[in-house]
């Protein structure tokens, strides 16, 4: 459909806009990480030790516009003492090239297991979080964001 | 549009522009004083272009990855929290976290970069 003046539509150009999408997304290489090589990362961390869902709280936007600035929030609870603390907590992207985001580690001199950061993420996937504890207890917790642009490549 | 083309840096070849070598820039925000024991915040930011080395130029060629691979704090020379960070963290990195302040003195905060930079940021604080 061509518009009087002889422009493509708004409809026209927004199909030729995700044609164009599609093909750059295909023309990446498809070395992203999946839920297995993030499995796969937290076995070469802690094995076969059992992991629990819980005790991280994740703050991450459901939605993100931008997938290059997309502002991660965590708290683990703990009481943060000389004898029970977080030692590190690892965050995963399940479908970034890379599956490692950050690491942080802590010492009992940190009063509280939280942070924030901006992260990027290539696409819409799971962030994963997994927290150590100072008695070796492995805590997890996962959260879906949706993004509208991705953060990679280009 | 005229001025267009003058903002397009091919239009002066042989000139380096300044974006091409930005020096970080380590800026913390945090409480100049405190009470004895009290947990605060601390904000920072450091300019860093952080390169993925997963983007390609206009040759299609990889752009090689230089990120910040660590942040590290310390109070009075005792380690306090480190992050490892991944090429997954945005450019010009900002990282908060929470402190507690036992007495007056000097926080230090570190970043590495991957070709070995070493950018420092250092935060006097008081406790009344």
């Amino acid at each position: 459909m061509k518009s009087r003046l002889g422009h493509s539509t708004r409809r026209e150009f927004l199909a030729t806009l995700s044609v164009g999408a599609t093909a750059v997304l295909v023309g990446l290489p498809a070395a992203n990480a999946t839920p297995e090589s993030i499995a796969t990362e937290i076995k070469k961390l802690y094995g076969d030790k059992k992991i629990v869902e819980g005790k991280i709280k994740l703050d991450l936007p459901t939605i993100a516009e931008n997938g290059l600035v997309v502002p991660m929030g965590f708290e683990v609870e703990s009481p943060m003492t000389a004898t029970d603390y977080v030692k590190a907590v690892h965050f995963f992207a399940e479908g970034n090239p890379n599956p490692q985001i950050a690491s942080f580690r802590f010492t009992p001199m940190s009063p509280k297991a939280a942070a924030a950061i901006r992260i990027r993420l290539a696409q819409t996937q799971n962030v994963v979080a997994v927290a150590e504890m100072s008695n070796g207890d492995i805590y997890t917790a996962k959260k879906e964001v949706k993004v509208t642009i991705g953060g990679c490549g280009g | 549009m005229r001025a267009a083309k003058f903002r397009n840096p091919s239009f002066f070849p042989g000139i380096k522009f300044m974006a091409d070598t930005p020096k970080p820039t380590p800026r913390v925000r945090m409480p100049a004083t405190a009470k004895a024991g009290e947990v605060i915040e601390v904000k920072t930011l450091i300019s860093h272009e952080m390169e993925s080395g997963q983007r390609k130029d206009a040759a299609g060629q990889l752009i090689a990855r230089k990120i910040i691979k660590q942040f590290s704090v310390s109070f009075n020379g005792q380690e306090i929290m480190t992050a490892d960070w991944g090429s997954a963290v945005s450019a010009n990195p900002y990282q908060s976290f929470f402190v507690r302040v036992p007495e007056s003195g000097t926080f230090a905060f570190t970043w590495l970069d991957d070709d070995g930079s070493v950018y420092k940021a250092e935060q006097k604080i008081t406790v009344n």
